[in-house]
């Protein structure tokens, strides 16, 4: 058994013509942070959604918690998994999405005890009993009878923040988890991840939040082009001298952010 | 006009009511099978559910009426009348069902079922706690409309004997030579149950909680 929760090897994805991921080799420690940042369109999304197997790659293998994840074998001998055994592994995986879907005909309470009854056979009561826990871990107790479109952004995503962490994943991946909210409601979802990563788990995060990569990330990934170019702690990407096309999207935020002080 | 005459087709009228929600009731039962086989993937699936739907609304409904009330002696089956007039009704709204419903399913976010797909949701279980409560909502008003289409469509039963609220009118009709005020009091008792149902269906759709937003 090794220390990797994930072990991504020679992830390809094409869409077509369109080569989205070229030859990704990435491995997330067990217990760390791994944030991946990157221009728009340079794959960083797909390939956690590859991770996830809600896109599948068109080469290379997944490795989650040491089991494949989607396919199994590589070369002539991959095969799809069967949906059951897809189930089984995925289920160490909670998701966070960047649009949160939340199902909007259930209350809050409903989101994050569903999976609960329906997918682990909880009774009712045993299934509010731990939602309304992770619902209060996520400061939403109150909120547990809304329905998504009575809670602000950042509420519904601590709730589907919530809702994935009631199945009790080892790893949780996020996809630009704060990118479709108003700037003041950011704030209250990273400090949700960044108890969570001070808690020890395993998180994968898509980012636009430089800073919370910085601060928060024990690596940080640098995709460009459909390339992995970096996958190294935040101080080796962002201190040494930099790779020329590194300091041009990092400049582009910097811009961004000496724009806002104006 | 008497009294006697109002309260004959106002208990007439209960059989317009029962034959028509039941057949709304099944046929929604009918019509949520038909897009998860629709939805399945499966091509033979597919193909019969197209099949079906292309029958139903395709062939008038007082044919299809006579048709099931003909066959169903000939495979072996003597149902009464109410039964006939339900299947006859369920099977014809199941067919428009499908098709409200599928612009339904189609608007259900994707995002949503990767949401349940993470969650460790089945397919099957996706369909039924996910995708159709969803499609429901989003189609409710289409459903209302169905609703009351069918509560004067009920009206054609009468070919196949059933004594509802348009049969109970001829019979009276016929028996007292005053068919103008027997037949506007069928049209307005047909106008009140419709104006009723439109409005329950209106504050049924402002109660139920949440659409999607995008």
């Amino acid at each position: 058994m090794t220390d990797h929760a994930i072990v991504a090897t020679h992830v390809s994805k094409q869409f077509g013509d369109t080569v989205v991921l070229r030859d990704i080799n990435m491995e997330v420690e067990r217990g760390k942070v791994s944030c991946l940042i990157g221009p728009s369109g340079s794959g960083k999304s797909t390939l956690l959604r590859c991770i996830a197997f809600l896109e599948q790659a068109t080469s290379g293998t997944i490795l989650v918690e040491g089991q494949p994840l989607g396919f199994v074998g590589d070369g002539k001998d991959r095969r799809r998994q069967s949906p059951a055994e897809l189930r089984k592994v995925r289920s160490k995986i909670g998701m966070v999405f960047q649009q949160f879907n939340l199902w909007p005909h259930m209350t809050a309470l409903g989101n994050v005890s569903a999976a609960l009854r329906r997918v682990r056979g909880m009774s009712r009561s045993e299934a509010e009993d731990r939602a309304m826990r992770q619902l209060d871990h996520v400061g939403l107790k109150e909120r547990a009878g809304h329905y998504p479109s009575q809670l602000s952004g950042g509420q519904q995503q601590r709730v589907a923040i919530a809702r994935a962490l009631a199945l009790d994943p080892t790893i949780m991946l996020f996809d630009e988890p704060t990118s479709a909210l108003d700037p003041e409601l950011t704030g209250e979802v990273l400090s949700v991840m960044r108890e969570l990563a001070a808690e020890g788990m395993t998180m994968v995060v898509v980012t636009h939040e430089i800073g919370f990569a910085a601060s928060v990330g024990h690596k940080v990934a640098f995709l460009d082009g459909g390339k992995l170019l970096f996958h190294d702690t935040p101080e080796a990407v962002f201190q040494k001298p930099r790779e020329p096309r590194l300091e041009q999207f990092l400049d582009t935020y910097l811009d961004r952010g000496a724009a806002m002080l104006k | 006009m008497t009294w006697k005459l109002f309260s004959l087709l106002l208990e007439a009228s209960l059989m317009t009511l029962l034959v028509s929600s039941i057949s709304i009731l099944v046929g929604l039962g009918i019509a949520i099978v038909l897009s998860g086989m629709r939805m399945s993937g499966n091509r033979a699936l597919f193909a019969i559910t197209g099949v079906f739907i292309s029958f139903f609304r395709g062939v008038p409904l007082l044919v299809q009426l006579l048709l099931i009330y003909n066959l169903l002696p000939v495979l072996g089956l003597t149902l009464p009348s109410l039964a006939t007039a339900i299947i006859g009704l369920s099977l014809c709204t199941a067919a428009y069902q499908a098709e409200n419903l599928r612009g339904g399913f189609e608007g259900v976010p994707k995002g949503l079922v990767e949401s349940a797909e993470m969650a460790g949701f089945s397919p099957v279980q996706t369909f039924i706690h996910i995708r159709t409560p969803i499609a429901l909502r989003m189609t409710f008003p289409a459903l209302v409309n169905e609703a009351i289409l069918i509560l004067k469509s009920s009206s054609l039963v009468s070919a196949i004997g059933l004594i509802e609220l348009t049969k109970m009118a001829q019979n009276l009709a016929a028996s007292t030579y005053m068919p103008l005020p027997i037949f506007a009091s069928a049209g307005v008792i047909y106008l009140a149950i419709n104006l009723v149902v439109a409005w329950l269906g209106r504050r049924a759709e402002n109660a139920l909680p949440g659409l999607p937003t995008k």
